[in-house]
């Protein structure tokens, strides 16, 4: 699986034989690959107008490209807040929380999100071919995918320290720019141009498939909302620039802090037990849920749910 | 009739192809060729529809849509032979008389005493007694003995004290149906109590003394509150159009120290459509989010279950918080009622939580007050207007309850399954007619099996591994939390889309617990024997040492006997009883549910059949995800493979 960003083809539909050639060593004669462009085919072609663009058939012929739109930058901020917005709306009753809920298209989006993530995962697993992923930056629903994809395939992205490995990886040397994306959250009124919860999409998708197959990640939900934090707001200097060019070593690691033993087990699931398998989750409406963990978090008392956690714990500890 | 095709519900591809049989009690398709010999089986009673769709090239396609939710696609190569089979369901999905029904017929190879101890698991004169009745409020009344009050009751009802036969009677001529006001529960800490009835025969102006006097005697059966809560579980604008028939509700102006009060419940009519909406979006191939979320708020559903929640969390908070008694009611006394009551008792009383008491609370609040299970579940052919799932709605709120208390309950989601499951399959008696008195009639106890007596035979399956006594989650009351937590409720998709294998979580979290928790009281039972054996050792080997200095010659003939004691002290093959670790098989997932449609092995063994797949949690071979039956884009080169991947191709 390989990412990148757009290819610059332009008005002119310009080529650049060392980006065919590049793209041409990864597979071998009469091999076939694949190429996710995580923008709609209509956006794709409109790039062209503004310099990008998308690869020509016949300067690479090997490759197929598939379109699969990902929601990113503003409209996910919004749909971001207007789920926000809608859980902590008291007045809502009964009758109308569904349609507020499906009126901010946070679920449509992770459904989106896990489809593109499994449609990599079934290039690679099924069709034993390789994958290009490409939106327009290569810095946004791209990781999102190529993240998402990993942990679905392999097994030890699903280990504490293999999920560390991957978010080192895939998001933060791959470029996410953090601060720019993790400005304010939902709450802020300031409705900042470059915001995007691209990493918190990412999140949601790994708590669908802990959700889905709750033996598989060695670690918990505590992880997944802990790394949100941090996303935003941190004593550490993990999620705090954009680039590695602009990372200071000044600063701390979560990862160190994380990992300390007595830290660790906080984050640990006690139902885990290496699964060799790829994990295929189930992207039906049904199978999606609202992430409670996350978006109920000061909302609702978490008392009988992190009680039951504690029995589980016990259980399996006494055992 | 050969060479039938089941399909797949989303993915024409993944059609299997068999022979269908139809027999007395079921509709049974067996799949040709595979080794093994995969059977589905459909109790008639549990088909709710059948819909015969155009004729194709492929064939006559035959829709049978089941009460337990269970869909299922067939497609008969001859448009004749498609007639005849719908033409022999529609009757056999529709009897006419009880002794049709597959409980007369049903046998599970238990002798008459054990059917006769299996009817007298739950006793409700056992449960009044645990309640502290009688007492010095509350008494038992005979007045019903015959049915010659009101023959949708029981014979043994619970009035308050200074209720006397007359004050019954009289009550009984203003209400509804004569269901007059009886007990269900009664809290012993402070005398506060639930009662239920019926719509009074109130009019705009009509009353009653002996049922104005009937509420003042249960409320002085509570002297802690000088006042008595009517709740009316009905829209009032349904109430108030009672009245122009000559029934309403209770005039605050005429019952003494009454609160009056209206909690919106539906009737069953629009319940009966709720669910057919939900179903219909359940139905959808590949739906997006949004088909989905709108089609399910468009339904109605959830907000239904929490109208019910509502009303038992009203009542319940009465009960507990103000020891105020309360008298609920709708119409007849018999739905929302039940619901509502029996929500409340679960809330209240922690004994309602554990598998025994909520069999008992079903026999209570259901069975014994008359709930219309024939109408409503269609045991026999009737009007299809009584039908409504009142008692799924009830179970559905027992299971948002336990997603909301995971500890709090003693039993598990399969329980609640294969209870809804058995509501509908007629295979037990509990549940035919519609009240105590017909049941009597037909002799249910001598001629059917109690479902109680089989599902506690196998409690094993039903417990959660989760669920403590000494919890702090199973003690008193529960309390749901209050808005705004709308979003609490979830959509049941373990019940309503119960068959559809790629929807749920491969492994069953529950199940692991379980087998852990066995393992671990394994273990620890033969550490105990261990650690017994190792005293043992020790204590002959100090004997031995003692002898030994005093008679060193026969020191090691007392030495072998002592080593052949040990050895015959060893408690034999326990560690073959040790079950190897829990692997991770999801064999308690999906094919369980096959084991209720009864196969002739499990007709005498036990349901569920845990014999089933042993794949692991996700199976390279089986994509957990369901494929809609439309093409993929991938290109179709290799296509040597199994094309179950289109599932990602349309978002």
């Amino acid at each position: 699986m390989l990412r990148c960003s757009q290819p610059l083809t332009g008005p002119n539909r310009k080529r650049c034989r060392e980006d065919e050639m590049l793209l041409g060593t990864v597979l071998d004669e009469g091999e076939r690959g694949f190429i996710i462009d995580t923008r709609s085919a209509q956006a794709a072609k409109q790039a062209r107008m503004t310099g990008g663009g998308t690869e020509p058939k016949s300067s690479y012929p090997q490759w197929k490209r598939l379109h699969r739109p990902l929601e990113r930058g503003r409209p996910l901020q919004e749909s971001f807040i207007k789920l926000v917005e809608a859980c902590n709306d008291t007045s809502i009753n009964m009758d109308r929380w569904l349609s507020r809920l499906e009126s901010s298209r946070w679920l449509s989006h992770v459904k989106a999100a896990l489809s593109t993530a499994c449609l990599a995962a079934q290039c690679m697993d099924r069709e034993e071919a390789s994958v290009l992923v490409h939106g327009a930056e290569g810095t946004d629903t791209t990781l999102l995918v190529t993240a998402l994809a990993q942990v679905i395939l392999d097994p030890s992205c699903r280990t504490l320290g293999g999920f560390q490995g991957l978010l080192e990886r895939e998001w933060i040397e791959a470029g996410h720019p953090f601060h720019l994306r993790c400005a304010r959250s939902a709450y802020s009124h300031a409705r900042l141009k470059q915001e995007a919860p691209l990493f918190l999409l990412f999140l949601d998708c790994v708590w669908q498939l802990s959700h889905q197959f709750p033996f598989s990640l060695e670690f918990s939900e505590r992880l997944l909302l802990t790394l949100f934090d941090n996303a935003y707001a941190s004593a550490y200097g993990t999620f705090l620039c954009n680039n590695e060019k602009e990372r200071r070593e000044s600063t701390h690691s979560l990862w160190a802090w994380l990992n300390q033993p007595g830290e660790k087990k906080k984050y640990l699931n006690p139902l885990y037990s290496h699964n060799a398998l790829v994990i295929w989750p189930s992207v039906e409406p049904q199978s999606i849920q609202l992430w409670q963990g996350l978006f109920f978090r000061w909302i609702r008392s978490s008392q009988y749910l992190d009680e039951a956690w504690a029995e589980i714990q016990r259980l399996v500890e006494g055992n | 009739v050969e060479n039938v095709r089941l399909l797949d519900r989303l993915s024409s591809r993944k059609a299997a192809l068999g022979t269908l049989y139809l027999t007395a009690t079921h509709v049974i398709f067996v799949e040709n060729g595979s080794e093994a010999r995969k059977e589905t089986w459909v109790l008639h009673s549990q088909i709710s529809s059948i819909e015969k769709q155009a004729t194709t090239a492929t064939g006559c396609p035959l829709l049978i849509r089941c009460k337990n939710f269970q869909v299922i696609q067939l497609v008969i190569p001859q448009e004749r032979d498609c007639h005849d089979v719908y033409i022999s369901l529609i009757r056999l999905a529709r009897p006419v008389k009880y002794e049709e029904l597959y409980c007369f017929s049903f046998n599970p190879k238990l002798d008459k005493e054990e059917r006769e101890q299996g009817w007298k698991l739950v006793d409700l004169t056992e449960e009044y007694n645990r309640m502290g009745i009688p007492n010095n409020y509350w008494q038992i009344s005979d007045v019903n003995r015959d049915y010659g009050v009101c023959d949708s009751y029981p014979t043994e009802v619970y009035v308050p004290k200074s209720a006397t036969a007359h004050i019954i009677v009289g009550s009984s001529k203003f209400r509804s149906r004569r269901r007059f006001p009886a007990l269900s529960y009664y809290c012993k800490d402070n005398n506060a109590s639930i009662c239920r009835s019926s719509q009074p025969l109130s009019g705009f102006s009509a009353r009653c003394l002996e049922d104005e006097q009937m509420l003042q005697a249960i409320r002085k059966a509570n002297p802690g509150s000088d006042f008595l809560y009517v709740v009316d579980t009905r829209p009032k604008l349904n109430a108030m159009a009672n009245r122009a028939a000559g029934k309403g509700y209770e005039n605050e102006d005429n019952y003494s120290n009454i609160k009056f009060q209206f909690i919106g419940i539906e009737n069953i009519h629009v319940m009966r459509n709720s669910l057919q909406k939900m179903l219909e979006v359940c139905e959808l191939k590949s739906p997006s989010m949004s088909d989905f979320l709108w089609g399910l708020e468009n339904s109605g559903w959830l907000k239904h279950i929490k109208a019910i929640m509502d009303a038992g969390i009203f009542i319940a908070k009465a009960v507990a918080e103000e020891g105020v008694s309360v008298l609920v009611h709708c119409s007849d006394g018999w739905d929302r009622t039940a619901q509502v009551c029996s929500v409340a008792s679960l809330l209240l009383d922690p004994y309602y939580r554990t598998m025994k008491g909520f069999m008992v609370l079903i026999e209570k609040d259901w069975v014994s007050f008359g709930h219309k299970f024939n109408h409503r579940y269609g045991n026999l052919d009737g009007d299809p207007k009584e039908i409504s799932p009142v008692i799924d709605q009830f179970i559905d709120c027992v299971w948002q309850l336990m997603e909301q208390f995971p500890c709090a309950f003693e039993f598990n989601e399969r329980f609640l399954i294969h209870i809804q499951h058995h509501i509908y399959s007629c295979q037990f008696g509990n549940f035919l007619c519609n009240s105590q008195k017909e049941r009597r009639e037909l002799k249910i106890q001598e001629r059917t099996y109690s479902l109680w007596a089989h599902l506690w035979k196998n409690r094993a399956d039903y417990l959660n591994p989760l669920y403590r006594p000494d919890h702090s989650q199973t003690q008193g009351t529960l309390r749901p939390q209050m808005p705004p937590c709308n979003f609490l409720y979830k959509f049941w998709s373990g019940m309503y889309n119960r068959f559809e294998k790629g929807l749920h979580p491969r492994q069953s979290v529950t199940d692991y617990l379980m087998a852990v928790k066995e393992e671990t009281q394994q273990l620890e039972e033969e550490l105990e024997v261990l650690r017994e054996r190792l005293t043992n050792l020790q204590k002959s080997q100090l004997n031995d040492n003692k002898v030994k200095s005093k008679r060193q010659d026969r020191s090691k003939e007392l030495g072998l006997s002592t080593s052949n004691n040990s050895l015959a002290n060893t408690p034999q093959e326990y560690s073959n009883d040790l079950k190897s670790f829990p692997s991770r098989s999801p064999s308690q997932g999906d094919e369980e549910d096959s084991a209720l449609i009864l196969t002739q092995d499990n007709l005498k063994s036990s349901d569920p059949d845990l014999s089933a797949n042993s794949d692991q949690e996700s199976g390279v071979e089986d994509l957990s995800c369901r494929s809609p039956s439309g093409g993929g884009c991938l290109p179709s080169e290799d296509s040597g493979k199994d094309s179950d991947e289109a599932v990602f191709l349309a978002v």
